[in-house]
């Protein structure tokens, strides 16, 4: 019977109400009287040297009430990068200044230079067409080869457009390309992982709110961290202390990634509500978002995979070029290096891994994390590559995976490429994979496509991740410029009802919902009874925020520490209420009691007392109670997965449908099982999104063309099938409290490769010898590789 | 600036508005309907859906000054006389057809006019209906699966919580 409350419970999102009734409050939502409105000038080219900026004939226009540039904010600090990462040489990597605004160079389509105040939104878009930028345009880098071998930069200052070359593991690199050297079989693959942009549906929006009488700030921003959002304002960019700096994040309209990191324009709403008095609001259009959102992807891989004469692996090596686009964005760093090369050892006992990456400046928007930020890119190049091998061999795909998975009793594993694997079966997922696939019936379906005179394909992939991000000693150690744990208090008020303040920010993922049900379960009251406050940096106590599949495993983990608190105090409480020792006093469903006596106290008589504290222990025991707690994680959590995909393939178009899509993932314990589903969907929507249809285009001038919804395919309703998704086969994390371990980005890692070895598969039983496809699959793409082989 | 009298949610309002100013932003700035959400510039996102006179339309593609004299309804407008969720937003809820919740009005409203012209679609008359509305939380499951169960439909053999 599967429970209706607590933990394991598919309990209803309370938030959903307030969203379905038109009553959710997104940044762009708040109006505050008297404020005035912020639009930007940006560039129309993607590398110019700005000559000059009159802005008299714009400051004259109706409703102009104040014009920034670049030479403003030129003795304010630059946007940083978070993660400092060595080339293989020992030397540091190149971090060129980020400026709030453009100054001096504008370096990519979008990059912003000005910025009119004005009392509308509509006098300050008039007003930037009437700034006369002179701006000198200079050849556009926009390739990553071209960019490595040019002689003119996209930040003149650091001469070269390479900001690192790095190796891991370095120690490893010789006996790799001996491997290589000596193997049986050598399976080579060239791949590009695209390009893609976010696209959370609500655009960025920042409302900078200045108070003269006691120089405080308060910014409203789309931000799925707050608190790293004020650091990064306070300690690196603009200098404002942070106890005069509040920073809310509302409900935020979905973020993926593209919400974590520091805007320039959260800079600039700050500072033209200093100098005018004014609440100053920008809000990004879809276009905006296109040209400035930090996009996600874009490497460029060569992956080799060398096996023995059975088809155990003997070695992964890569080189990728990763574009960094024109400017570091907060974790563009990592992303590439820790989130990436870390994983390239996947599912398997392969004893040998090197990975090189080369990250590329280029007169683009910044690349920083998008949904699984790193993993994905590790995952399509291992389970593309090892489909290749397999038919090369002559090997069921499956097959050839099994033989080289991790066992379950060689947990914690020590992969080839770092991590310390602490649980996970591979091989249970991917017989549950088959099972709730039904892959035995596949012959039988490819049969019935055939009839309708279309190719279908099966495709697999398995995968692991690591989420719950991150154990600080480890980070700090790898380049990290922050702490990765997070934050929660835990306040029983009075009545006996909660709120627990915690550092995790919700933007979709039901927090609000889920974090009750922890700690219901733990004190064992209704759930309804604990609100959780999230967002806001007054009210919360200092927590990293929501990314990197890590709110239930870091901050969760924080939440269920400080209820572990409560209790201890609570019992303390109890046992003096009681006139028994406190080892004597359990707590069961709500009620505190003397062991093997009748006598109790309910929860609510214990928050009374603790807050009319008469006849109070108080040389022992403060009034209050009221416990916060920080979690930093020991190791990071490895969500691990079996996906299959099926395809049907038109030989006339080349246009692909995807029929079936089947994800098995090991997420450890599940709290909310109807959430955890939902994560997943998201992401199989976004992972057979990148597979078939998303690309972000600049042509050889460094102009978007992919710049609206008229021209970024999303995927539509009509794109995408029903999923099967399957989340029974946990194996809980050996080290968190709660044995979770994240399922935010699982779907959009797992699905891609998936995807494209399902297509291959439908040509190659089509008789076509097409051994690679790059994603997106368009039907062209297809049709022409089936009309090429 | 032009004076625009319509009846939103029931009720008769009137603004000044320029020739410029569509009937999303009269909704969202004048009156404060702020369920009524933009997405994108190309009304293509379908997240300002509302009903003008029965009609789903994109509340981006329309001035205000268009919507003169129309009955217009909103999100705001949609749950039960007593303040509960109406059939569709019940049915968004039981089945987690919503995550961030920004797409949800466009939605809910974009679903209502499918079931008053089609009160029993199939999944694909459902997806195709739903094209110009971008969810990109969801990967759309469970909103298709929260419209066919809002039509009466049995979802139990629809995979998933």
């Amino acid at each position: 019977m599967p429970k209706d409350t607590g933990i394991g419970a598919a309990t209803k999102r309370r938030e959903d109400v307030r969203f379905l009734t038109g009553r959710g409050q997104y940044t762009d939502d708040i109006q505050t009287q008297g404020e005035c409105a912020a639009v930007f000038a940006r560039s129309t080219v993607a590398n110019g040297k700005i000559k000059s900026i009159d802005t008299s004939a714009a400051a004259a226009m109706p409703g102009v009430l104040a014009i920034l540039t670049g030479e403003d904010f030129a003795e304010v600090g630059g946007n940083p990068a978070g993660w400092l990462i060595n080339s293989r040489d020992g030397t540091p990597m190149h971090e060129p200044k980020r400026p709030v605004l453009a100054h001096g160079k504008v370096r990519h389509v979008g990059d912003a230079y000005a910025a009119v105040i004005a009392e509308t939104v509509q006098q300050a878009r008039d007003a930037v067409e009437a700034i006369e930028a002179d701006i000198e345009e200079l050849p556009a880098i926009v390739d990553m080869k071209d960019a490595l071998a040019a002689d003119h930069y996209v930040h003149d200052e650091i001469g070269t457009n390479q900001c690192f070359d790095w190796g891991w593991i370095e120690d490893n690199r010789a006996a790799t390309d001996e491997a290589i050297k000596n193997a049986h079989h050598v399976t080579t693959l060239e791949l590009v992982n695209n390009r893609l942009v976010p696209n959370a549906m609500e655009p960025r929006c920042s409302i900078g709110h200045y108070n003269p009488g006691t120089d405080e700030y308060i910014l409203h921003t789309t931000s799925q961290n707050p608190h790293l959002t004020r650091l990064l304002i306070s300690a690196f960019v603009m200098g404002i202390p942070e106890n005069k700096l509040t920073v809310i994040a509302p409900d935020v309209g979905g973020g993926f990634g593209s919400k974590i990191y520091h805007y320039g324009e959260e800079a600039l709403v700050l500072a033209a509500a200093k100098k005018l008095g004014r609440t100053v609001k920008w809000t990004a259009d879809r276009t905006e978002a296109f040209l400035t959102d930090a996009h996600g992807r874009d490497h460029v891989t060569k992956i080799e995979l060398a096996m023995d004469e059975e088809g155990n692996f003997l070695a992964f090596r890569t080189e990728t070029m990763a574009n960094v686009g024109a400017y570091l964005s907060n974790f563009s760093t990592a992303t590439p290096t820790f989130l990436h090369g870390t994983l390239m050892a996947g599912n398997y006992t392969v004893p040998l891994v090197y990975v090189n990456v080369k990250a590329v400046f280029t007169n683009t928007a910044p690349v920083d994390a998008y949904r699984g930020a790193g993993r994905p890119e590790a995952t399509y190049s291992l389970e593309r590559v090892i489909d290749k091998a397999a038919r090369e061999i002559g090997m069921d795909p499956i097959e050839l995976r099994r033989k080289n998975f991790v066992k379950p009793d060689q947990y914690p594993f020590a992969s080839a490429a770092g991590l310390e694997y602490d649980s996970g079966n591979y091989d249970a997922l991917m017989d549950q994979m088959e099972k709730v696939a039904d892959k035995a019936a596949f012959e039988a379906r490819r049969k019935e496509s055939e009839a309708k005179g279309l190719l279908r394909g099966f495709g697999v992939n398995a995968y692991i991740e690591a989420c719950g991000i991150a154990p600080s000693n480890l980070v700090g150690v790898l380049g990290s410029r922050v702490g990765l744990y997070d934050a929660a208090t835990v306040r029983v008020n009075a009545t006996g009802n909660l709120s627990v303040m915690v550092g995790a920010h919700s933007h979709g993922q039901g927090h609000e919902t889920v974090f009750p049900q922890v700690v219901g379960e733990m004190l064992g009251i209704d759930p309804q009874s604990i609100d959780i406050v999230h967002g806001d940096t007054s009210k919360i106590p200092f927590g990293m925020g929501t990314y990197g599949s890590r709110s239930l495993a870091v901050c969760g983990s924080a939440v269920v520490r400080a209820t572990e608190k409560i209790i201890n105090k609570a019992k303390k409480i109890a046992a003096h209420m009681l006139e028994a020792s406190d080892a004597d006093i359990e707590l069961k469903d709500g009620v505190f009691s003397v062991a093997g006596t009748d006598k109790s106290v309910s929860f609510g008589e214990v928050a009374l007392k603790a807050y009319i504290p008469h006849n109070f222990p108080l040389e022992d025991i403060e009034p209050g109670l009221e416990e916060t707690a920080f979690y930093d994680p020991a190791n990071f959590t490895y969500p691990s997965g079996a996906y299959c995909c099926e395809v049907e393939v038109d030989p006339e178009t080349g246009k692909v449908r995807v029929d079936r899509m089947t994800a098995v993932d090991d997420f450890g314990n599940v709290i909310n099982p109807m959430v955890v589903t939902g994560q997943v969907h998201g992401g199989l929507g976004q992972g057979i999104g990148q597979a078939l249809v998303e690309n972000t285009t600049y042509d050889e001038n460094g102009q978007l063309l992919s710049a609206s919804y008229m021209d970024y395919t999303m995927p539509r309703a009509d794109d995408l099938p029903f999923y099967i998704v399957d989340h029974s086969k946990g194996n809980p994390c050996t080290h968190n409290p709660l044995g979770v371990k994240g399922c935010g980005e699982a779907g959009a890692i797992g699905s891609p490769p998936t995807v494209v070895n399902a297509v291959i598969d439908a040509l190659q039983s089509g008789g076509k010898n097409v051994t690679h496809i790059d994603m997106p699959m368009t039907p062209h793409r297809v049709w022409s590789a089936m009309n090429n082989a | 600036m032009t004076k625009v009298t319509m009846t939103v949610n029931g009720k008769s309002v009137s603004g000044d508005v320029e020739g410029r100013t569509l009937l999303s932003s009269f909704l969202r700035e004048d009156l404060r309907l702020t369920g009524t959400h933009i997405g994108c510039d190309t009304s293509q996102c379908g997240a300002c859906v509302v009903h003008v006179n029965g009609e789903a339309i994109k509340a981006c593609t329309m001035f205000a000054v268009e919507a003169d004299g129309t009955e217009v309804g909103t999100i705001e407008g949609q749950a039960n006389a007593d303040g509960s969720l109406n059939v569709i937003q019940q049915a968004f809820q039981d089945h987690h057809g919503l995550q961030c919740g920004f797409c949800t009005p466009g939605m809910v409203m974009t679903a209502a006019a499918l079931l008053k012209d089609n009160p029993k679609p199939s999944e694909t008359e459902i997806r195709e209906y739903l094209e110009g509305n971008i969810c990109r939380c969801t990967g759309y499951h469970n909103i298709v699966k929260a419209i066919m169960a809002a039509s009466g439909q049995d979802v139990s053999a629809i995979a998933a919580e």
